[in-house]
């Protein structure tokens, strides 16, 4: 009888509780759950939360209309925060709370998304094979130096996406499609595989040279496997760009939905995420930057040292995302 | 039990069909239940009508060409190396008495139940330039990477070997079944007319089979059209990998539903070129004679041959990645199990169970109302119900997401006008609707297996049970249910396994706080987190084994005169 | 060895069940013979024995001067140089009758198999139905098919397994004389199987009975008739009874319907009691014989009534009777013994021959 009541519980939409917060996710669960769990011990509010691809989250949020029970959209990279925002999902988000904690190119201008942790696209490479000196920025990848010496994983990655949408937005779209032709060029093998996969592959030599983002790298460190840490010892980071606009930088964030029906609980919610608690949680958890980067970071993270972020004001990313994609297509990355 | 009380109920209606003005409302119900089900592919379907000029005109003009190239080298390796392994194992293991040949019959399900992207991982983890392996071989030669070759495994040919592995099964399983199920004189004949036994395998019980192992190849070739986990991890870019960036990279989900359109275009050819090739030819056994299936002893070099043969399906298809998850696993179970993963496993069985139910149901209910029916119309909204195994799971998802969500805000408007009632989203987001996805996606094989079984009866055996003075709800019970029980068991545990693996449209469609050990493993392994994904992974494996083992048994009972089966 | 087929010593079981025992007999070439019993007495499997689908442990198989199995060595079905109809036909469903007949031809060039084909589509009237499918086919088209397809290659020997069990009945005779007319005309040497004993007279040159795995007589239809060298043989083949009889010489026996006498001597002593056989061809309707007996039962044939008759001493006989001589039950007629071949069994009945 009880696995019964259970089952047709299952059938019926969410009952509404006194206090709650529904939560869309991009965030896979292992890496929010546990701040979501501290938040409801502190507030005594429920969070309850969906995880997916932030597509198929937009899509569905899309569909939905004026009665999703969604009142958060937490995505893990910028160009989805801004995609929401132009099929006009998020709301105006009034904050003292958020705006002093996040750095205005890291949120909204319109007060719609906010931008809750940071990560840096870098380039990894073989201390063994390549000195530093001969590295500077991501321009130079296209060098004809780099043959055959290149990783990168696939053009369906939206940091790989973000990060050319970035060049467009810097250099102009000409500038960046030779780019990316020289840089396709020099790859040592067809994308495949993740971030690590790339990581991996710099210390089995198949490559000298990759471009991955930072959590990665300071996961393998951090990791029990031991050929993870193997691999990752192996190889040496290196600090994009910084004589000119510094590494390239891209945001996990979060804006308030326009049906939400529980917007308080909700601001409640994002403002908890940049407290110093949470912030901290990110950066001992997964390794990510703090929104603020004046806030201590973990030790892996300090080990990097000092290193200057590019300020490009995120938006751009989105506004380029597209542009970016078809361009990959022309020049065969694939 | 409960399905034969069903399938009695629906016979009840079928028969009145014939007899009075039921018929209609009976013809009606089936087009409502098409219909329903039709939706989130007609979804997709219609997607058509709205062109989205500019997406294909770049897609055409840089990528189409490879994906297009790419989908059908996979589909013609997929398709042969899952042929050579389903039916060379299902023959022997049926016509030859070799060492370990009974355990083989079993063993040789077992890949079906560890989804492709899993068999995936686990061999990318191994293999790869920086796995264990060829980081021993460097390290014990001193070879540096380029020294060497060693298969690439994130490869085109990688995906292919990965899918062949786990999709093989079904081609062996109905294969065997097949073969089991042939008269063994047509076998005899042909060795007294000078076929050996390979000839007479090739020449006579292949072709004989070929209906069924063209059914078993139909599910393969979908599930591989349909397959996005495996081709996304390898580089290979394949129709899917399209459908995927059109939606995603390029924000444009009506383009990507028209990727999956022009898939079931290819879906449809295929299956139209297969009836073509058959024409007049029949299939069913002109003899009626069963005679003792003798298996021929093998001596022992030869029963070494069919041993290995037989034996490597199992071996690279599942004791390898079992074994690298079970290996991955002794790390990282502590931490994994507990309250948590309790919930994963019953919210996974829970869905597999009432899904797997549903859809031998209403499998039925088609495959009764086709029975007797002449109507082109019922037939073709059926064939079109089944098209839904060769569409990805994400976009069947948002098939079924759209309509939902339509109807529920509709209602609410309506309600809300006239009462002022406010009732928000009632069915989307709930586990119904998931289920309604699994159904869409999976009806297919309960489809096929229902009318297959179904259509073993002939017509004349229901006239025999009604001049022996019974009601067709006791033909049901008495005849048709004992003569189809095998089959619908195998539909039956067939979508359990499906549903067990089921990742994409779980998440998309799940409720709040819902999660499955499908999206779990997920979630780890696309945080690029291995070892601790192999525990999910491998409770999704062994919560398909014990189904497996049930249908590999329902089939050896399966075969006529065969005095076992009574 | 101048037979085309030569069983020597055959013993086969299966699963430990003894299935045949010392089977030895010989078929010479073009001859027909035909393998007679009830069903489960060994006869199928002695044929698949034949065919190679069964493995003796004792005894040795010749087809055509080829030894083609010993107690452990078996040439396989498909070099034996057979061929063989199934009870079903077992055509194959997925080829058309054309198919179905070159089957066994491939190693043949084009010209040699259309050849090979018009000759059996002559001899067997196919014309019509070479692009059928099985299924279109009746029951008589199938069995002529089947035959085609088994005769194609030119077999060394042809095995039929009840080859008139799918056919109805009325036609099964006509079908059988067809039939042998059909493979004399060919001169194929034939062993069929049977357990109708009326097709296996009308198609066989010989025939060997069996029952319980033993082969217990091969001869002609005619010898087995009148000469059963079993009681077995006796009652299966023909209708009869026994009855009690005391030996008064060699070519006498002194019995409850009067001395019967045989023509030929008979190896017997003196005073011993056997039973002799009585078929109903032997007792002779005769209105004017002084011995009556009762009618208790009888059976219209046509041409003829059986009656099964019964003495004052309860003694029952039949008896094959013009049908114009129409009895009601119950009624005494007067009957007369007259035997040409007389047939004794000692009263303890040995097993074999």
């Amino acid at each position: 009888m009880n696995k019964l009541l259970l089952i047709s519980l299952l059938f019926i939409q969410q009952l509404s509780f006194a206090a709650e917060v529904n939560v869309y996710s991009a965030r896979k669960e292992a890496l929010i759950k546990p701040l979501f769990d501290q938040f409801t011990k502190e507030t005594g509010i429920q969070v309850n939360l969906v995880t997916g691809e932030a597509d198929t989250l937009l899509k569905r949020l899309e569909v939905e209309g004026r009665n999703s029970p969604a009142d958060i959209l937490l995505t893990v990279d910028v160009a989805r925060l801004i995609r929401a925002k132009e099929s006009g999902l998020f709301q105006q988000t009034d904050s003292d709370v958020l705006d002093k904690a996040i750095p205005e190119y890291y949120r909204d201008s319109d007060k719609q998304w906010f931008g809750l942790s940071l990560r840096s696209r870098v380039i990894i490479y073989a201390p063994d094979r390549v000195k530093a000196s001969e590295l500077s920025n991501y321009a130079d990848l296209a060098n004809k130096k780099w043959k055959d010496r290149i990783c990168v994983r696939s053009s369906s990655n939206v940091y790989n996406q973000s990060l050319v949408a970035a060049m467009i937005a810097n250099e102009g779209l000409e500038k960046t499609e030779a780019w990316a032709a020289g840089l396709v060029k020099n790859f040592a093998r067809k994308p495949k595989g993740g971030d690590r996969d790339q990581i991996k592959a710099v210390a089995a030599e198949v490559c000298d040279v990759a471009l991955v983002n930072t959590y990665y790298l300071a996961g393998m460190l951090a990791s029990n496997q031991e050929d993870e840490v193997e691999a990752a010892k192996k190889i040496k980071l290196f600090w994009p760009d910084q004589a000119g606009r510094g590494a390239h930088m891209n945001v996990s964030g979060a804006g308030i939905l326009k049906p939400s029906k529980n917007k308080k609980e909700a601001i409640q919610l994002l403002e908890f995420l940049v407290s110093d608690y949470a912030q901290h949680w990110y950066a001992d958890t997964n390794y990510e930057f703090s929104i603020n980067l004046a806030i201590d970071s973990s030790s892996i993270l300090k080990s990097w040292g000092d290193f200057k972020a590019d300020k490009l004001n995120l938006s751009l990313l989105g506004k380029y995302n597209r542009d970016s994609v078809l361009l990959m297509d022309r020049v065969g990355w694939k | 039990m409960l399905v034969t009380r069903a399938a009695q109920a629906l016979s009840n209606a079928s028969e009145f069909k014939t007899r009075s003005f039921n018929a209609t409302k009976w013809n009606t119900l089936l087009v409502l239940v098409s219909l329903l089900f039709s939706i989130p592919l007609a979804v997709v379907f219609g997607s058509i009508l709205f062109p989205e000029k500019e997406v294909w005109t770049h897609l055409s003009d840089t990528v189409l060409t490879d994906y297009i190239g790419n989908s059908l080298a996979l589909l013609i390796g997929v398709g042969f190396f899952s042929l050579l392994l389903g039916v060379i194992p299902a023959w022997m293991v049926t016509m030859y008495r070799f060492p370990m040949s009974r355990q083989l019959e079993w063993a040789l399900l077992l890949p079906m139940s560890i989804p492709a992207y899993i068999i995936a991982y686990s061999y990318t983890g191994a293999l790869d330039v920086a796995g264990p392996f060829q980081t021993m071989i460097r390290a014990l030669t001193g070879w540096h990477y380029r020294d060497y070759w060693f298969p690439e495994v994130r490869s085109l040919g990688g995906a292919i070997a990965m899918l062949s592995l786990v999709l093989y099964p079904y081609i062996y399983l109905l294969a065997r079944a097949a073969f089991i199920e042939q008269s063994i004189c047509v076998l005899e004949v042909s060795r007294t007319l000078g076929c050996n036994t390979v000839d007479a395998f090739r020449r006579v019980a292949l072709p004989l089979a070929r209906p069924a192992i063209m059914v078993g190849l139909s599910l393969v070739v979908m599930e591989t059209l349909a397959d996005y986990g495996t081709v996304q991890y390898f580089g290979v870019s394949a129709f899917t990998t399209g459908i995927f960036r059109t939606w995603f990279g390029l924000g444009n989900s009506m383009a990507a539903a028209q990727l999956s359109a022009l898939l079931l275009v290819f879906v449809v050819f295929f299956l139209y070129l297969e009836k073509r090739s058959r024409r007049q030819a029949r299939y069913h056994h002109t003899s009626s004679r069963y005679s003792r299936l003798m298996q021929q002893q093998l001596s022992k070099g030869q029963g070494t041959i069919a041993l290995s043969v037989c034996a490597a399906p199992v071996v690279f298809g599942f004791i390898i990645p079992v074994g690298l998850l079970i290996n991955w696993s002794l790390d990282t179970y502590s931490s994994v199990l507990g309250k948590d993963f309790y919930a994963l496993l019953f919210n996974s069985l829970l869905l597999a169970f009432i899904t797997s139910i549903l859809a031998l149901f209403i499998a039925l209910f088609m495959a009764y109302s086709n029975r007797n029916s002449q109507s082109v119309i019922n037939r073709m909204m059926v064939r079109f119900v089944s098209m839904g195994y060769a569409i990805p799971g994400t976009v069947i998802a948002v098939g079924v997401l759209i309509p939902f969500a339509w109807f529920d805000n509709t209602l609410d408007r309506i309600l809300m006008d006239n009462f002022n009632i406010n009732s928000g989203l009632l069915i989307s987001g709930t586990v119904f609707t998931l289920i309604f996805a699994y159904l869409v996606r999976f009806l297919a094989v309960s489809i096929n297996t229902s009318e297959a079984a179904l259509g073993k009866i002939k017509p004349v055996m229901d006239e025999v049970a009604k001049t022996a003075g019974m009601v067709p709800a006791n033909i049901v019970k008495r005849i048709h249910m004992p003569m189809m029980r095998g089959s619908l068991l195998t539909a039956l545990l067939l979508v359990f396994v499906d549903v067990l693996k089921e990742l994409p449209a779980t998440l998309i469609l799940r409720p709040f706080n819902f999660n499955t050990l499908a999206v779990r493993t997920y979630e780890l392994a696309n945080e690029e987190l291995l070892a601790d994904a192999a525990v999910p992974a491998l409770a999704i494996v062994m919560a398909g084994i014990i189904p497996v083992i049930l249908i590999s048994n329902s089939i050896s009972k399966s075969r006529p005169g065969n005095k076992s089966s009574q | 060895m101048n037979n085309a087929i030569e069983i020597k010593d055959v013993s086969l079981a299966i699963e430990g069940r003894p299935i045949l025992e010392d089977i030895s007999f010989g078929v010479n070439e073009a001859e027909i013979a035909c393998l007679l019993g009830a069903s489960g007495c060994g006869k199928t499997t002695l044929l698949r024995c034949i065919a190679g689908f069964e493995k003796q442990y004792q005894g040795e198989v010749w087809i055509k001067g080829v030894r083609v199995s010993n107690a452990t060595h078996y040439l396989p079905v498909e070099q034996r140089n057979i061929g063989m109809v199934f009870q079903d036909y077992a055509l194959f469903p997925h080829m058309s009758v054309k198919d179905n007949i070159i089957f066994g031809l491939r190693k043949l060039n084009a010209s040699l198999v259309k050849q090979r084909l018009d000759e059996l589509v002559a001899l067997l009237s196919l014309e019509n139905h070479l692009n059928k499918y099985p299924h279109n086919l009746s029951g008589g088209q199938q069995q002529r098919v089947a035959l085609a397809r088994a005769m194609a290659p030119r077999p060394g020997v042809l095995l039929l397994d009840e080859p008139f069990a799918s056919l109805d009945v009325e036609l099964r005779e006509q079908i059988a004389r067809e039939l042998r007319q059909i493979l004399k005309k060919d001169g194929i040497t034939t062993i069929m199987v049977t357990h109708n004993q009326l097709e296996a007279f009308a198609m066989a040159d010989v025939i060997g009975v069996m029952n319980e795995g033993q082969l217990l007589q091969w001869d002609t239809a005619i010898n087995l008739y009148h000469e059963p060298q079993t009681s077995v043989v006796a009652k299966f083949i023909g209708e009869g009874v026994f009855i009690s009889g005391e030996v008064i010489n060699a070519k006498e026996v002194q019995t409850e319907v009067g001395i019967i006498q045989s023509p030929v001597s008979h190896e017997t002593e003196l005073g011993e009691t056997v039973r002799v056989l009585i078929r109903p061809d032997d007792i002779l309707h005769d209105d004017d014989s002084h011995m009556t007996a009762r009618v208790i039962d009888k059976a219209f044939r046509g041409a003829e009534f059986l009656y099964t008759l019964e003495l004052d001493s309860g003694l029952q006989l039949l008896s094959l009777v013009p049908s114009h001589h129409d009895h009601p039950i119950n009624e005494a007629i007067g009957i007369r013994v007259e035997i040409d071949h007389l047939v004794i069994f000692p009263e303890k009945k040995p097993r074999g021959r």
